[in-house]
C-alpha cells in the first residue's frame, strides 16, 4: 500500500515527541522503527519522469537519525569509500543541526546530494551497521544514504554550502578530461590550491553519466548542474564539445597549450554487447544508446524533443544491474505496454541497487530469471520480433564470487518482443589509449595507474573513476578524483618549485 | 566560439556555411566529420561532414541540405550567427595514399565530402576522374571546385537535364571496364553508395564508401551508429565513417537508417545525417 509523505511525517513526529525531553537508551533507539522513504506512487510515477524518492521529511531525517547507535568502533566508516564520519554527522542530524552535518559530509564528500541517492549503500556504509546486524536485517540499517541525502538537499536549497576556498592563483595550469564524478572532484580539488583548471567535455552537456545515463527520475539534472555551477564559480573552466585525442591530444595539451598535468576521468564509455546473432536488427539498443536519448537528448519530452524514441510495447532488457534498472524503468515511462528484465541469474546476484529493484517492481516491470538470450529474431522488415532464450541453472561460483549460470540443454524458447535493450555493461573507450603513447592498459582496456597516486605510465598524467576501475560507482570514482587531485598538487608544487 | 563567417546556396535546398572552429581546422584530415548541436535540451544532434577547412583562416566549411527540421534551423542561422555547439574532428580520415588511378563517385550531396578527398588523392599524385550525379540540374554542387581538380569530371542527372541522363553506376562501370581504376571512393545516399559497390565488385575494385548512419554522441559511446562489416560490427563514428563497400551489409544499414520512419512521418521528427536523400536522387 502506498504512503504519503504527510503520513510518514506524522508517525515520525510521534516518535520525536517522545523523545522530546529525554534521548533514546540504545535499546529505545533500536526500537524506533526505519524510516520509510516517501516516494511518489507508483502509478503516478510511471507516467512522468520526476524523481520517484521524494526525500525524508525534517521529522523522518530525525527520528531515522535517533535510530544510530553512535557505535564507538564506527564499523560504518570502513564501508564508506570516502571515509565520511558519519556517526558525527547523524548525530548533528538527530539534534536538527543539518547545516552542521553538511559540513561534516563535505570534509570527505564532495557530491552528497548526489552519492545520497546513487550509492549502493547496502553494499558500503549499511552492509556494516551495528544496527542493522543487531535486527538481523540490512534493510534495517540506519538509512545512512537517506539522512546523507537531505542533509545535502537541506544545505542546498538554505543555501548554507560552504563556497570551497580558494587559494591565490600559482600560476600552474591542469586540464582535466571528462565531466563525470571523478573529474568534478579532481577538478574541485585542484583548483582549491590555485591552480588553473580547464575541463574538456565530449559532448554537449557536462555531468559524464549522471547526466546521460542515470535518468531524471532517479537523480534530478539540476543537482548535477548545481555541482558544476559550484565548479565555475570557482573558477574551473570548463569547455564542453572538446573530444581530447580527436579535437588535440593530451601531446598538445602539454606539450603546446601549456598544461602542466592532465587528469584523465573518461569514464567507461563503450557500450558492450551481446555477441549473439541478430543484434544489428532494428529495435536493438545499447542501454548507453537508449538511455542518453532520452536523459541529454530529452528525447522523453515526446513532440518537443527533436531526438526520436523508439516506439515499443513489449520490451526485452538484458543485464541486473542498474543500467537494466534505468532501462527498463525509462521504457515503462515511455508507454511500453510490458518490460521484462532478464537476467542469467537469480535476483539475489543481481548487481543493481536494491531500492531501484524493488522500484522497478513497483512500477510493473517484470523480471525472468535464469534465462539467457541465444539470438534476436526479426520481421520481414528487419524489426525485432522476438529474442530466443535458453533456461539456466546456478553453477559453481565464478571469479567474481557470484555462482555462474550454466545454460540447461533443451530448454530452448522463443518469447515475442519488438524492442531489446542490452544492458550487460560498459567496457573502457579506447579514444584517448589510441590517441596518446606512453598510457598502458590492462587487458580490460582499464589504464594502469599506481594505487597510492592515480598517476599513469605517462609522466604528469592521472587518471580515475571507471577509466582505472571498470564500470564502478559514482563515490569510488569521487574517491579517485580526489586521491589523484592530492598527488597532482604535490606534483604541481614541485614542479613550480623548479620552475621558480 | 563556432560563428558562421560565411554562407553561400549551392542549390535550391543545399547550403556551404563556414565556420569558425580554430582547434578542428588544424586537426581535421579529409573524410572526417563533425556533430552540431544548435543548443539547448531539444535540439538534436547531427553529424556533417567536413568539406574543407582552412586552418590559416581557423575555419572548417560545412555543406548540408535543408530537408528536416534541424537542417533547416542550420540554413536559418546567417553570417555572423553561431552554431552553439560543434564537436570534431570525428572518425577517421580517409585512407589517402598512392593508388595510381582513382575514381571518385558522388551522389547529390554527398560531392561536399567527396570533394576533399578528391584534393588529397589528386595531391597525392593519383590520377582522379570524378562522377558526380543528381536528380537534376538545380542539385548539381560544386562542380567548378571538382574541375578544378581532378583530371576528368562526368556529370550525370536522372532526368537529363544536364550532362548525361543516367545514374552515376553506368559511368562507373565504363570506367571499370576502360580506364581500370585502383581505387573507387563512393559517397552519396546509402542507395547508390551500395549499386556502387555491387557495381565495382566484379572487377575487385578497392572501393571505399563513406557511412551515414544514425549517430548521437559520436564518441564510440552509443553505439547507435553500428554496421555490419565483413560480418562484424563497427561503430561508424570510431571506426569509420569509411569501410570497405564490398564488405558492408547494406540492406542492415539501410534498414537500421529507417529505424524511426514511423515517428519520422508522425511527428515530423527527423534523425538523419547529412546526405539522406530521397531515394534515386543520385
Ligand atoms: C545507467 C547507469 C546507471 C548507473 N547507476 C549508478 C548508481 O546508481 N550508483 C553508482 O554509484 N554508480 C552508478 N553508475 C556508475 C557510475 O555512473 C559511474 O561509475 C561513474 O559515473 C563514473 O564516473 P567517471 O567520472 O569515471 O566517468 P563518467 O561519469 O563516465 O564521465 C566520463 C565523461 O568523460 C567524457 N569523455 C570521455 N572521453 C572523453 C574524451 N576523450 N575527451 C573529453 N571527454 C571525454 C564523457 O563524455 C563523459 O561525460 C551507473 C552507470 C550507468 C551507465
Ligand atoms: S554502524 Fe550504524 S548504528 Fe553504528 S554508528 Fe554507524 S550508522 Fe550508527
Ligand atoms: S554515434 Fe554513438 S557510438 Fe557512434
Amino acid at each position: 500500500m502506498h504512503v504519503s509523505s504527510e503520513e510518514l511525517d506524522k508517525l515520525a513526529g510521534d516518535i520525536l515527541g517522545r523523545f522530546e525531553n529525554a534521548a533514546p537508551s540504545p535499546k529505545e533507539r533500536a526500537q524506533i522503527p526505519a524510516q520509510e522513504m516517501p516516494a511518489q506512487d507508483p502509478v503516478e510515477r510511471v507516467r512522468n519522469m520526476r524523481e520517484v524518492a521524494l526525500g525524508y521529511t525534517p521529522s523522518q531525517v530525525r527520528a531515522e537519525s535517533l535510530r544510530c547507535l553512535q557505535c564507538r568502533n564506527k564499523p560504518c566508516i570502513q564501508g564508506c569509500p570516502v571515509s565520511i564520519d558519519i556517526p558525527a554527522f547523524i548525530a548533528e542530524a538527530a539534534k536538527g543541526n543539518f547545516a552542521r552535518a553538511a559540513e561534516i559530509i563535505n570534509e570527505s564528500s564532495l557530491l552528497p546530494a548526489i552519492c545520497g541517492r546513487v550509492c549502493p549503500q547496502e553494499n558500503q556504509c549499511q552492509k556494516y551497521c551495528t544496527l542493522g546486524k543487531m535486527l538481523k536485517d540490512i534493510d534495517k540499517s540506519v538509512a545512512i544514504g537517506r539522512i546523507e541525502r537531505f542533509v545535502a538537499d537541506y544545505a542546498r536549497e538554505n543555501r548554507c554550502e560552504k563556497v570551497p576556498h580558494v587559494a591565490a592563483e600559482t600560476g600552474m595550469r591542469a586540464a582535466v578530461v571528462g565531466s563525470g564524478p571523478a573529474s568534478i572532484s579532481a577538478a574541485a580539488d585542484l583548483r582549491r590550491e590555485g591552480h588553473g583548471v580547464v575541463m574538456f567535455e565530449a559532448l554537449h552537456k557536462a555531468g559524464g553519466v549522471l547526466v546521460y545515463g542515470i535518468p531524471e527520475f532517479r537523480l534530478p539534472k539540476a543537482i548535477v548542474r548545481h555541482e558544476l555551477d559550484n565548479l565555475k564559480a570557482m573558477g574551473v573552466q570548463i569547455r564542453l564539445n572538446f573530444l581530447v585525442g580527436k579535437t588535440r591530444r593530451i601531446s598538445d595539451l602539454m606539450g603546446k597549450d601549456g598544461f602542466d598535468a592532465v587528469f584523465v576521468g573518461s569514464g567507461a564509455g563503450l557500450p558492450k554487447f551481446l555477441n549473439i546473432p541478430g543484434e544489428n536488427h532494428v529495435g536493438v539498443f545499447s542501454a548507453n544508446e537508449y538511455l542518453t536519448r532520452s536523459n541529454l537528448m530529452k528525447a522523453y519530452d515526446i513532440g518537443a524533443a527533436r531526438t526520436p524514441m523508439f516506439a515499443s510495447r513489449r520490451v526485452a532488457v538484458f543485464g541486473g544491474g542498474n543500467v537494466a534498472m534505468d532501462s527498463a524503468r525509462t521504457a515503462k515511462r515511455l508507454g511500453a505496454g510490458t518490460v521484462t528484465v532478464i537476467y542469467r541469474r537469480t535476483g539475489a546476484e543481481m548487481p543493481a541497487r536494491k531500492e531501484e529493484v524493488a522500484h522497478a517492481g513497483e512500477e510493473g516491470v517484470e523480471f525472468m530469471f535464469l534465462h539467457a538470450p541465444l539470438e534476436i529474431t526479426a520481421d520481414d522488415r528487419g524489426r525485432v520480433s522476438g529474442v530466443k532464450l535458453i533456461e539456466c541453472r546456478l553453477g559453481e561460483p565464478d571469479a567474481s564470487g557470484r555462482r555462474s549460470p550454466v545454460e540447461i540443454p533443451g530448454s530452448e524458447k522463443h518469447c515475442a518482443y519488438d524492442t531489446v535493450i542490452v544492458a550487460i555493461g560498459n567496457a573502457s573507450n579506447p579514444l584517448i589509449k589510441a590517441t596518446t603513447e606512453g598510457i598502458d592498459v590492462n587487458r580490460h582496456g582499464n589504464f594502469i595507474v599506481n594505487e597510492e597516486t592515480c598517476e599513469t605510465t605517462l609522466p604528469g598524467v592521472y587518471a580515475g573513476g571507471d577509466i582505472v576501475l571498470g564500470a564502478a560507482t559514482v563515490i569510488q570514482a569521487m574517491g579517485q578524483g580526489r586521491k589523484a587531485a592530492k598527488a597532482m598538487n604535490a606534483y604541481l608544487a614541485a614542479k613550480r618549485q623548479v620552475r621558480a | 566560439m563556432n560563428r558562421i563567417v560565411r554562407k553561400e546556396k549551392l542549390s535550391a535546398e543545399v547550403f556551404r556555411i563556414a565556420v569558425e572552429a580554430p582547434e578542428i581546422a588544424a586537426a581535421r584530415k579529409p573524410g572526417q566529420f563533425v556533430i552540431i548541436q544548435l543548443g539547448g535540451d531539444v535540439n538534436e544532434r547531427i553529424p556533417l561532414t567536413i568539406a574543407d577547412a582552412d586552418a590559416g583562416a581557423k575555419t572548417i566549411t560545412l555543406v548540408f541540405q535543408a530537408v528536416g527540421e534541424s537542417t533547416h534551423r542550420l540554413a536559418a542561422l546567417g553570417v555572423g550567427d553561431s552554431i552553439e555547439n560543434l564537436l570534431g574532428p570525428l572518425g577517421r580520415p580517409t585512407d589517402i595514399e598512392k593508388y595510381g588511378k582513382v575514381a571518385c563517385v558522388g551522389g547529390g550531396i554527398g560531392v561536399a565530402p567527396l570533394y576533399p578527398i578528391a584534393q588529397g588523392m589528386k595531391n597525392a599524385g593519383n590520377e582522379v576522374k570524378v562522377i558526380m550525379g543528381a536528380r537534376s540540374r538545380g542539385l548539381i554542387i560544386m562542380e567548378a571546385e571538382m574541375r578544378a581538380v581532378a583530371d576528368d569530371v562526368i556529370v550525370v542527372t536522372d532526368d537529363g537535364s544536364y550532362g548525361r541522363k543516367a545514374l552515376v553506376t553506368a559511368p562507373l562501370k565504363e570506367l571499370c571496364e576502360q580506364w581500370r581504376p585502383d581505387c573507387v571512393v563512393a559517397i552519396g545516399p546509402p542507395v547508390m553508395m551500395k549499386f556502387a559497390a555491387l557495381a565495382t565488385k566484379p572487377y575487385g575494385i578497392r572501393t571505399i564508401v563513406s557511412l551515414n548512419t544514425i549517430m548521437i554522441d559520436g564518441t564510440g559511446m552509443c553505439g547507435g551508429c553500428r554496421v555490419s562489416v565483413g560480418g562484424r560490427t563497427k561503430f561508424v563514428c570510431v571506426d569509420g565513417p569509411e569501410f570497405d563497400g564490398h564488405q558492408v551489409d547494406w540492406d542492415n544499414m539501410i534498414l537500421r537508417l529507417g529505424s524511426y520512419k514511423p515517428q519520422e512521418q508522425e511527428a515530423h521528427h527527423r534523425c538523419h545525417g547529412l546526405m539522406k536523400l530521397n531515394e534515386g536522387e543520385a
